[in-house]
């Protein structure tokens, strides 16, 4: 890969020759739309965020500012400016931002992407850029023909005539349209007229991923490169004592022994050549902040904090009251593990720091992120600071944190040398930010006609804000730790939410869906608890209290309908629902499943899905998002868990870490589409949360036990049912 | 001076014998479409083909390559049915495991003109998928068979 353009160049080739180019500006009025002449002399002033350009040659460019890490952002935001262009889809390209101010996101004033976010928050700019082009391209054509602009009409990427029938491509209009101004507020499609939008279109980047031209952060190679691997400590906390950095210099290719904050770094011509270095280290570490840590003293420690006080996150009418003159009352207590991202790709950065400036390529999700550490560590300004965002080898919040950046950047900076830094799958197991383990303690009260009212809620969380974005934790709650809990749709007239901060030296990170990842299932697993309590169905006891949530009471029918829900199964087979609110959408599911109760596996047959997340934009990526978030929801349910041992991460590889395998994933997964016209909901993270709720109430349908902790490994299935 | 034959194509480079061959594919020789996932043989990211069967490369010692015919996902034509099968049914998300999933998926392909669901999974279970593209997977490698089956 050569070294590439830098942001003036980017910039110039952007804007550059005939063709009609396109900004909005998303301001806190609203977008502002700007032409290319009204850019270069605005720039200094304005900050554009979008791009389009119409080139003569017919070619659609959509500069996506968002990361492509599978959640399909390369197609679906070039398919909202398409559709409102009137575009020849075919003709449709995508290009990938670089790190600039002028690509932030519009709501968050940063260029980064997760939160399920990327549609929602481009939505309205995207649409309103493609329908002033098509509108400037209506009047080029209009003054071209000197006929009224009412009798031209767009598609597919042509004007046509109507009286006449004469016709021009957007490319043979592009240098008229380049002059007219941009219109201020151009008139968006109906629902009814998209071309482009709703449609299960082929997705722009997978011909590249399969004929292996996709570019991922691990791909990149920089002229004169070094490459770098560190030791890092074995143990949260540990110092290198003494390390033989003469004897690592002495191994073939080996070129520098850099110490950094994290660990020690080994540069060398080739990876192995590197990772031979780091075995000559003979590194001795210190003892870590917390030796004990271990499996079982942070489970105690958890079941310790449940006895602090912590913060009220909400309180709705008397729940003590309530439960003290409950009819019945049930209490019951969750633990749920800490989680690793296992992205396939494991992390890595490759970084080239000059006096003049810093280049950096990198999968990430968070390019101001990038930036921001670049500049503490070099004291380079952000405009010479420039961020080539790769393809990304899976990010679910992984790839939000940028310590990988960090270190390269250390490194080259050091050695002055281009550093094409790869993480090992241990590296990455044991140096995680990860999903926060957690345990909640709920108790629930019903009246004597079996109606819920109350539920009282607490949970000892560690507060991944805190770490990622302090801004965002107020009054001492997390909103994410009680995600799900504070915002409940369950229309209890007694709720109480109580949040106990956890402290351990363990990392955390955001994971996908975040924290309704591990409140989706204490609720819903309970909700289920107390509609067999009350002696009813557990979908009519949910839609009891939902009668004033119809986009849940609709997720949560359409399941039910689609999956038969009350109609006979298997014997010994079960079947359980669940539903999830977050990130903006509503999300249903029903698991079939069966235990094996010789050997306590858990095999799910089938499930189906319902999401209402309003505008569509593709369906066949919303349904690959949904089947992929099961699978992952499935996967963390049986299977995945980090260990900890004398103070550190014992997990390591694959071999420890037991993702889901093609024999374990269901026959079948169905995904149906609610098209409710409703305010816009997230895609990526959604799917995630209903599945181990959903799979753990069948199980109790199918076996009757009631499995609280996750995940529920043979070894825990069959422990219950010797127990049942 | 080890040679290798990788796509029909030779190639020497002067590296210890030990070292896997997935790192002389991928950083010596710079073909970046076979990955490196877990260094253990355990997730399938690196999987190339050897003598025509799925091999993972991150657990070969280059030496023993020599000798060996050793075809990479560069080395599948573009028009082999499972890309084209794996376009059909738009199995990639982040796409970075896909490349071991295909040169898996064309050595069953080549021993079993149409496996069975069976035969499909006893495959492809070595070969982790983060995204969750299995059952596009499944539904491609079946696209797959059709198609060699019919030309």
């Amino acid at each position: 890969m050569k070294t590439s353009l830098t942001r003036r160049e980017f910039l110039q080739k952007s804007l550059a020759g005939t063709g009609l180019v396109l900004a909005a500006v998303a301001t806190p009025f609203g977008d502002r739309l700007l032409s290319a002449a009204e850019m270069k002399k605005e720039e200094v002033t304005f900050s554009p965020n979008v791009w389009l350009r119409v080139a003569p040659d017919d070619v659609v460019t959509v500069i996506v500012n968002k990361s492509e890490m599978g959640q399909g952002v390369d197609t679906s935001l070039p398919m909202i400016v398409a559709d409102e262009l009137d575009a020849d889809w075919r003709q449709v390209k995508f290009r990938v931002a670089p790190s600039e101010a002028r690509y932030i996101d519009p709501v968050w004033g940063k260029q980064s992407t997760g939160g399920s976010t990327s549609i929602r928050h481009m939505y309205m700019t995207l649409r309103k850029a493609g329908a002033a082009g098509r509108e400037m391209l209506l009047k080029a054509a209009a003054q071209t023909w000197r006929v009224p602009l009412g009798e031209c009409e767009s598609s597919k990427g042509t004007i046509k005539h109507k009286p006449t029938g004469r016709t021009l491509t957007y490319g043979k209009l592009t240098v008229k349209a380049a002059s007219l101004p941009v219109p201020k507020s151009p008139a968006l499609k109906k629902e009814s007229q998209f071309t482009i939008m709703e449609k299960p279109l082929d997705r722009l980047d997978i011909p590249d991923k399969v004929h292996a031209r996709a570019r991922f952060g691990i791909d990149t190679f920089v002229d004169g490169m070094l490459y770098a691997s560190i030791e890092r400590p074995p143990v949260f906390g540990a110092k290198a004592v003494s390390y033989d950095a003469a004897a690592a210099l002495k191994v073939k290719g080996v070129r520098h022994v850099v110490p950094i904050k994290t660990g020690i770094a080994v540069c060398a011509e080739k990876p192995d050549e590197a990772w031979r270095g780091r075995t000559a280290l003979k590194t001795n570490w210190g003892k870590g902040a917390d030796p004990s840590l271990d499996n079982k003293t942070l489970d105690e420690q958890f079941v310790k904090a449940m006895n602090t006080r912590g913060v009220v996150a909400k309180r709705r009418g008397n729940t003590d009251a309530a439960l003290a003159k409950a009819a019945k009352k049930l209490e019951a207590t969750f633990m749920l593990p800490y989680l690793s991202h296992a992205t396939m790709e494991t992390m890595d950065c490759t970084a080239h720091v000059r006096k003049d400036g810093c280049e950096i390529w990198v999968p990430t999700q968070n390019q101001t992120g990038v930036v921001e550490v670049t500049e503490k560590e070099t004291g380079l300004k952000p405009e010479k600071i420039m961020v080539h965002t790769t393809y990304l080898g899976g990010g679910f919040g992984r790839r939000f944190e940028t310590q990988v950046v960090k270190e390269a950047v250390a490194i080259s900076k050091i050695t002055g040398k281009p550093i094409k830094l790869l993480w090992t799958r241990e590296e990455d197991m044991k140096n995680d930010y990860y999903r926060p383990g957690n345990y909640s303690k709920i108790i629930g009260g019903l009246d004597e006609k079996g109606s819920l009212i109350a539920w009282s809620h607490k949970i000892v969380c560690p507060s991944v804000f805190e770490h990622a974005m302090p801004q965002m934790v107020k009054h001492g709650i997390d909103t994410e730790a009680v995600a799900n809990l504070d915002d409940m749709k369950y229309g209890v007239p007694n709720l109480y939410v109580e949040y106990v901060k956890f402290d351990a030296p363990v990392p955390v990170g955001f994971w996908r869906s975040v924290g309704s990842s591990h409140n989706g299932f204490t609720v819903e697993s309970f909700m289920d608890e107390m509609a067999h309590a009350a002696g009813k169905d557990p979908l009519e006891f949910r839609l009891n209290l939902l009668k004033e949530q119809p986009r849940v009471s609709r997720v949560l029918k359409t399941v039910a309908d689609k999956a038969g829900w009350g109609k006979p199964i298997p014997e010994g087979d079960g079947r359980g629902i669940a539903y999830d609110f977050s990130f903006g959408s509503y999300v249903a599911q029903v698991a079939e499943v069966s235990v094996n109760k010789k050997d306590g596996t858990i095999k799910v047959h089938r499930v189906v899905a319902a999401i209402d997340c309003g505008p569509i934009v593709n369906p066949a990526i919303i349904e690959a998002q949904l089947t992929g978030a099961i699978i992952m929801g499935l996967s963390a349910a049986l299977g995945e868990r980090i260990d900890f041992a004398d103070g550190g991460v014992e997990t390591s590889n694959f071999d420890t870490y037991k993702l889901l395998r093609m024999s374990q994933i269901p026959e079948k997964i169905e995904v149906h589409i609610i098209k409710s016209g409703d305010s816009q909901g997230g895609v990526g993270e959604p799917g995630l949360p209903p599945l181990a709720p959903a799979v753990a109430n069948a199980v109790f349908n199918a076996a009757g036990i009631r499995l609280r902790n996750l995940p529920m490994t043979p070894d825990v299935v069959l422990k219950a049912l010797k127990e049942a | 001076m080890i040679s290798l034959d990788i796509n029909r194509k030779k190639y020497s480079v002067d590296v210890e014998p030990d070292v896997p061959l997935l790192w002389i594919i991928r950083e010596y020789l710079r073909l970046t479409g076979t990955k490196f996932g877990c260094g253990i043989g355990l997730c399938g990211s690196c999987t190339v083909q050897v003598d025509g069967k799925a091999r993972r490369s991150c657990q070969i010692p280059v030496g023993d390559a020599q000798g060996k015919k050793i075809t990479t996902i560069e080395g599948l034509r573009e028009d082999h049915p499972v890309k084209v099968a794996w376009i059909k049914e738009q199995v990639p998300q982040c796409g970075y495991c896909q490349s071991g999933q295909m040169m898996q998926a064309a050595a069953l392909l080549e021993e079993e003109k149409d496996p069975s669901d069976e035969k499909i999974v006893e495959a492809m279970n070595g070969n982790l998928c983060r995204c969750g593209t299995y059952l596009f997977i499944k539904r491609a490698i079946k696209s797959a068979a059709k198609e060699g089956k019919g030309s």
